[in-house]
């Protein structure tokens, strides 16, 4: 259920926070490291989950990727997004070719284009402190 | 408020294509997935595609395979979807479906990034199918069968790698070792972790095996190589004797054969040698053709060339790799080569096509290979070619796509009787305006006039085993005109007809004796010759008849009607008569059921709006066995047997069923269902055919049985994939038709309207709209009418394409280095002419050259809906892009309607968007609007993205400013404006003193402008985040629009706060002022909410018969066309409601996603009823 939950509101950042593949915006890095809001996780949870709930959710970060945790930087919270976005876009034929006509691309060549920004959708990953 | 949602044209766009062996037996069939619908294609024997099947599954389909059990005779397709499960489908030959074999669950819903569903690879042997998500998680399905030989399949085997994306995935052919199966990966994991871009630009793209041991149940990484960064694509090369087994990589530029344990042999591909350096070449498609001795490759890049892959090998290792240009064909988005020799190619925009192979490309052509491969310092030496006209296939079929729809209005420009449908579609060079009627294309294959007017035709056959129709028989008010059918038609006189008299009914008797019905009598012409005549008594005439094969009824003036039946010896016997108690309106018998000795039913209608049914049987002959009441007189009747299909070629096995069809002289056509024992009628409906009385003919469509019903507008009721369908026909009004079966035209319909006969066959069977096609030069953006003279104004815009002087100085060139050629090969100048023709054709085949990705052509264009001409067509200069119009009539009134256009200058969304500068043009109509005039341009700082006329001034959004201008002399003059909206706006509606603007990301903005104070201001707005792809203005309160997420929502500012802010004296200004969290003080409410599952691209409030409803009609991105209505009353609501929750319960969705669900994609479905779920229920 804390799976669904979680996921649940991985898959609405999609598309609250879906960027326009026409403007990738490689300037996260160099916004200060700030935890995103996490009130929604904890109202799902019950008292009886607390007890492991450490372990369950180094589960569920291993199992669902892009799941969040308490020390997650805005930088990897981002990056998750943008690959979420552009999984969604390749994974929609009709957006893809919504993409593909606005850029008059062939749609082929669409998809490969947002397959390599998965690489490193926000650009470089921000310098870190010294911990 | 409570939408009915209804398809009217299902997509065109493929989104992926698998051919195989569905059905059983020797035939090829295609399967297509066009995003929520699956269908099944087979060419047939003259080379045209036909749709077998065509399901709606409620899901996106991402990837589709075939798959065959070794030893089998029938191919099976696997599905990947967003449903999170595996769905294996078997075509049914019998009920005409495909039946789930499987469905496997695998994860969550939707298209996630780990969530598999995106890829799918099948070993070739048909052991095992690997289903795979964009990133990490690769599943494998062991398929087997048991002991029924039914197939089985595994619980699945994970082969999951985090932090890898996937790219391309196949099944490796390795002939009966274990499966293997190869994927191009990336791994980021490091370089997410390392600032300075280090592991970024050493992340290394790898070809990895994975080996499923069928021994140990386990899948495991059997292998793992660098490949080149660029790879995207996978090949499957074929093993196991027949060929070196191993993969072709296809990446930027090259092309690569990879095996474990083979070096690696790597090709460039030929490039355009109009190809810009930046720029280079991808695969997008490839088929494989694979013989006993041989097989070769096909791939197409993004440019539309395809190339023929060829490997030379000895054993498993290959020696040389070569690629060879083989033609151009617009750009696919799959391709299948079929064994038949035919090639399909589902384009990615536009209409689609199927090719055959004159040649497999081994004449003479550019080539590039490995042995030639030459490496230099900048990198490998490329290849170049240029493209030219098809040499190898040769198109014989195409599929008609409006993918993608970019705007679409619907009108009655042409004043028929329904309005039509303006689409704007297509991309670059293979755009067009295309005009949609609702009905069947007619296909007129003759028109000849007659002497006088003519009021009914017939067919004859001279004998019940003959093929074809003897003689066409035309009656005219005193006379009979009778034609034979031969090689010519032309009139004969040695018929036996009586030609001193007009007739009532022609038709043939018993197995070849001929009769001629007329108001007098009834002449039996007999075989050999002999004439039998039987005359009426008294002073009494026919009025009506009704026959069939062995019975003839005929109604007599004054309402007796008297029965005759063939006996034996081939006579025609006066059974029985019966008197009505009024004239007689029409009559008719059903055909003889096969096997029987007549049918046992006559329909009568009579002037007292009643329909009886009687009985011919000898026990109870003419006695009534049940009373229709109508609303109107009948016209004309026709009792029809349906009998969905016979379990053959397509459909369901259904019994027969007849049906009683009146046209009623409110032109009404009444259908009821007869009881086969009993006669009595049930479940009547009745549909508005138009403003004539329809009369009934009996025709055949494919074989079976249908109906032709002329009313103001001839319609067809036929049967298609099981359902029984009436569709108007694009044709003018009939009189009287009759079906014509030559050896020209084997299924046809010859009719009279006015002083002419008339033979045509119907086209297209299935179709909901037949189109006429106005080619376009780039890509259209927006279309508006130019009010007065009608005349449509398009703006069109490419990016990245070289302006028409460009392109002709190259095309130019590019013929004189051709030219110099031919000098050579001493070919003629002729062939010089020829070759330009040819030429002027190619756009469309080979899109336009690419330029850099900054360069934009543009134009507008007026064009005449009626003939289809361009009457003025200016390109725009210098860089410039038109993205918005509208027309204006500025309140000064000097000039009229004059036409604003919004353009960009040197736009470019990467890496940042950025432009020179924005304008707005002002024209002027000259020449009765056949042309314009460039009155003047202003510059503004952003994308003038929407425009609207408001109160005789301008209305524009550029990026976030909302402003409002007048006309000067040089330029317009800024008059008000808003620079308060969210992100950038797309559409402006104004009704009244109220604006509604639509935010490209912010959904709608409800604006009011103050005349007095000169300011505009937001009053309400709405609370979701809406990426704005469409919007239609409802009415005063509602707004209609679209998001680029596949959603339809309609939001309304709700009753109390209208009358508020139109009660206020300061229009709610003053609440404005105040600001809430940046947002409007008042917000709207979301009345209706749908996914579509397509984005859509254009909303329209329309009515698209005459009399009927105003409903919403959307055009999409893949093409369709959809409408949704709303219901007038809450027992419809309740019934649909009702209908559709049995619907989700017992007919779950074919590919396993929930159909609630599927809906709710975004936001939970709000109060829209579905559409095809129950077509399905319809009849």
């Amino acid at each position: 259920m804390v799976a669904a939950a979680v996921l649940s509101v991985m898959g609405m950042g999609i598309f609250n926070h879906g960027h326009s593949s026409k403007s990738p915006s490689p300037a996260y890095a160099n916004l200060p490291l700030r935890r995103p809001a996490r009130t929604e996780r904890k109202m799902d949870l019950k008292a009886s989950d607390r007890f492991n709930i450490n372990s369950q959710l180094e589960h569920l970060q291993a199992k669902y990727v892009g799941t969040g945790h308490a020390d997650l930087s805005r930088f990897e919270w981002a990056v998750n997004i943008q690959r979420d976005s552009y999984a969604s876009y390749i994974g929609h034929y009709p957006i893809l070719a919504y993409f593909a006509v606005a850029e008059n691309e062939s749609i082929g060549r669409e998809r490969y284009n947002f397959m390599q920004k998965m690489l490193l959708p926000c650009g470089l990953p921000p310098e870190r402190d010294e911990d | 408020m409570y939408l009915y949602s209804l398809t009217l044209q299902r997509a065109g766009g493929v989104v992926c294509a698998t051919n195989g062996n569905f059905v059983g037996g020797k035939t090829q069939e295609i399967v297509v997935a066009r995003g929520k619908t699956l269908d099944l294609l087979r060419p047939d024997d003259a080379g045209k595609l036909q749709t077998l099947l065509s399901v709606e599954v409620f899901g996106a389909i991402r990837s589709l395979s075939q798959f065959r059990l070794t030893g089998s005779q029938k191919d099976y397709v696997v599905v990947g979807s967003d449903s999170g499960r595996l769905v294996i489908l078997e075509y049914s030959r019998e009920r005409n479906l495909f039946h789930k074999v499987h469905q496997e669950t695998f994860g969550k819903s939707g298209c996630r990034r780990i969530v598999p569903g995106q890829f799918l690879a099948v070993d070739p042997k048909g052991r095992a199918v690997m289903v795979t998500a964009c990133e990490k998680q690769k599943l494998v399905y062991v398929l087997n069968r048991d002991a029924a030989a039914r197939l089985t399949i595994s619980s699945p085997l994970e082969a999951h790698k985090s932090h890898t994306i996937t790219y391309s995935v196949v099944g490796v052919d390795c002939g009966f070792d274990n499966p293997v199966f190869a994927a191009i990966e990336l791994d980021y994991s490091e370089a997410d972790l390392d600032p300075t871009g280090q592991a970024a630009a050493e992340a290394q793209k790898h070809l990895t095996f994975y080996e499923l041991d069928l021994g140990l149940n386990h899948v495991s990484r059997k292998w793992s190589e660098p490949v080149d960064n660029g790879a995207n694509l996978l090949v499957i090369v074929p093993g196991g004797g027949d060929g070196p087994s191993g993969v072709l990589v296809c990446a930027e530029n090259f092309v690569i054969y990879k095996n474990q344990g083979h070096p690696d042999v790597r090709a460039v591909i030929p490039r355009r040698a109009d190809l810009p350096a930046e720029r280079g070449v991808l695969v997008v498609s490839a088929a494989t053709h694979r013989q006993k001795s041989m097989f070769f490759f096909l791939l197409q890049t993004e440019y539309g060339d395809i190339f023929k892959v060829t490997l030379e090998h000895e054993g498993d290792r290959v020696a040389e790799l070569k690629i060879k240009y083989f033609d151009t064909i617009p750009v696919t988005c799959s391709m299948c080569v079929l064994k038949t020799g035919f090639l399909f190619a589902a384009s990615e925009f536009g209409n689609h096509a199927l090719y055959q192979f004159q040649a497999i490309g081994e004449a003479e052509d550019v080539e590039a290979s490995s042995a030639t491969l030459m490496e230099t310092e900048e990198g490998f030496q490329p290849v170049f070619f240029q493209p030219r006209g098809l040499k190898n296939l040769v198109r014989i079929d195409q599929i008609e796509s409006l993918m993608p729809i970019m705007d679409m209005r619907v009108m009655n420009l042409f004043e028929e009787e329904t309005p039509q449908v303006f689409t704007l579609c297509g991309r670059g060079p293979r755009s067009s305006l295309r005009i949609l009627r609702p009905g069947l294309a007619i296909n007129e294959m003759a028109v000849s006039q007659l002497p006088g007017t003519p009021s009914a035709v017939w067919t004859v056959k001279k004998n019940v085993n003959d093929e074809f129709d003897a003689y066409i028989v035309v009656s005219f008010v005193n006379a009979t005109l009778v034609l034979s059918i031969g090689e010519t038609i032309e009139e004969v006189s040695d018929s036996g007809f009586l030609d001193t008299t007009p007739s009532l009914s022609v038709s043939l008797l018993g197995d070849d004796s001929l009769m001629q019905v007329h108001p007098n009598g009834i002449r039996h012409i007999r075989e050999d010759g002999r004439i039998n005549e039987w005359k009426t008594p008294g002073k009494k005439t026919i009025v009506k008849v009704g026959s069939n094969r062995l019975q003839v009824v005929i109604a007599l003036s004054g309402g007796e009607l008297i029965y005759f039946e063939m006996d034996m010896t081939g006579q025609l016997m006066e059974v029985e008569k019966h008197e009505m108690p009024g004239d007689v309106a029409c009559l008719d018998i059903a055909p003889v059921p096969e096997g029987r000795q007549r049918s046992r039913f006559l329909a009568v209608g009579s002037y007292d709006n009643t329909i009886r049914i009687l009985s011919l049987d000898p026990d109870d002959c003419m006695q009534i066995l049940s009373v229709q009441s109508v609303s109107s007189p009948p016209e004309s009747l026709l009792l029809l047997e349906v009998q969905a299909s016979t379990g053959g070629e397509d459909g369901a096995d259904h019994p027969a069923s007849v049906f009683l069809n009146a046209g009623l002289q409110n032109g009404v056509l009444f259908r009821t269902v007869v009881d086969m024992v009993t006669g009595q009628l049930s479940d009547t409906r009745s549909r508005f055919l138009g403003l004539r009385a329809p009369k009934l003919f009996s025709a055949t469509v494919r074989g079976r049985q249908a109906m032709l019903c002329l009313s103001s507008r001839p319609w067809l009721g036929y049967i298609h994939q099981g359902h029984f369908l009436l569709t108007p026909l694009s044709y003018e009004t009939l009189e009287y038709a009759a079906s014509f079966s030559s050896d020209q035209c084997a299924e046809g319909v010859v009719a009279v309207a006015g002083e002419a006969l008339r033979i045509f066959t119907i086209e297209r069977l299935g179709e909901t709209f037949n189109e006429t096609v106005v080619p376009l030069r780039y890509t259209p953006r927006k279309f508006v009418l130019q009010p007065k003279r009608k005349h449509l104004v398009i703006i069109e815009s490419d990016q990245g394409a070289f302006t028409a002087e460009e392109r002709e100085a190259a095309r130019k060139e590019c013929l004189e280095a051709a030219g110099m050629g031919e000098n050579g090969n001493a070919m003629e100048n002729g062939g010089g002419d020829e070759e330009e023709k040819e030429d002027a054709l190619s756009d469309e085949q080979y899109g336009y050259p690419k330029a850099e990705s900054d360069k934009w052509v543009s134009c507008i264009r007026i064009l005449d809906p009626r003939t289809g001409n361009t009457t003025c067509l200016l390109e725009l200069q210098e860089n410039e892009a038109a993205f918005s119009l509208c027309t204006v009539n500025f309140h000064d009134k000097e000039y009229g309607t004059l036409l604003a256009v919004g353009t960009a200058k040197g736009l470019q969304f990467w890496p940042k968007r950025s432009l020179a500068a924005g304008f707005i043009h002002i024209y002027r109509f000259v020449e009765e609007g056949k042309s314009l005039e460039l009155l003047h341009k202003t510059q503004v700082e952003g994308v003038p993205l929407a425009l609207c006329q408001f109160q005789g001034r301008l209305l524009a959004g550029i990026g976030s400013v909302l402003r409002l201008y007048d006309l000067g002399k040089r330029r317009l003059l800024r008059k008000c404006e808003n620079k308060l909206f969210p992100n950038s706006i797309v559409s402006i509606h104004t009704y009244r003193d109220r604006i509604y603007v639509g935010d490209i990301q912010e959904s709608f903005h409800y604006c009011k402008y103050r005349r007095d104070e000169n300011q505009l201001y937001i009053f309400a707005d709405d609370s979701v985040p809406r990426w704005l792809t469409a919007s239609h203005h409802i009415d005063f309160d509602t707004m209609a629009g679209a998001d680029k997420f596949g959603n339809v929502y309609f939001v309304r500012l709700s009753q109390d706060v209208s009358d508020e802010i139109e009660e206020d004296p300061t229009g709610g200004k003053i609440k404005w002022e105040q600001g809430k969290l940046n947002g409007a003080p008042n917000k709207v409410e979301e009345i209706v909410q749908f996914h579509v599952g397509d984005v859509v691209t254009c909303l329209q409030k329309a009515s698209l018969i005459p009399g009927g409803g105003e409903c919403v009609i959307y055009g999409t991105v893949m093409g369709s066309l959809g409408a949704l209505l709303p219901f007038a009353s809450r027992e419809d609501v309740d019934f649909f409601s009702h209908l559709e929750m049995h619907m989700r319960q017992e007919h779950p969705p074919l590919c396993g996603r929930d159909h609630m669900a599927f809906r709710s994609a975004y936001f939970p479905v709000k109060v829209t009823f579905q559409d095809s779920y129950s077509l399905l229920v319809h009849f």
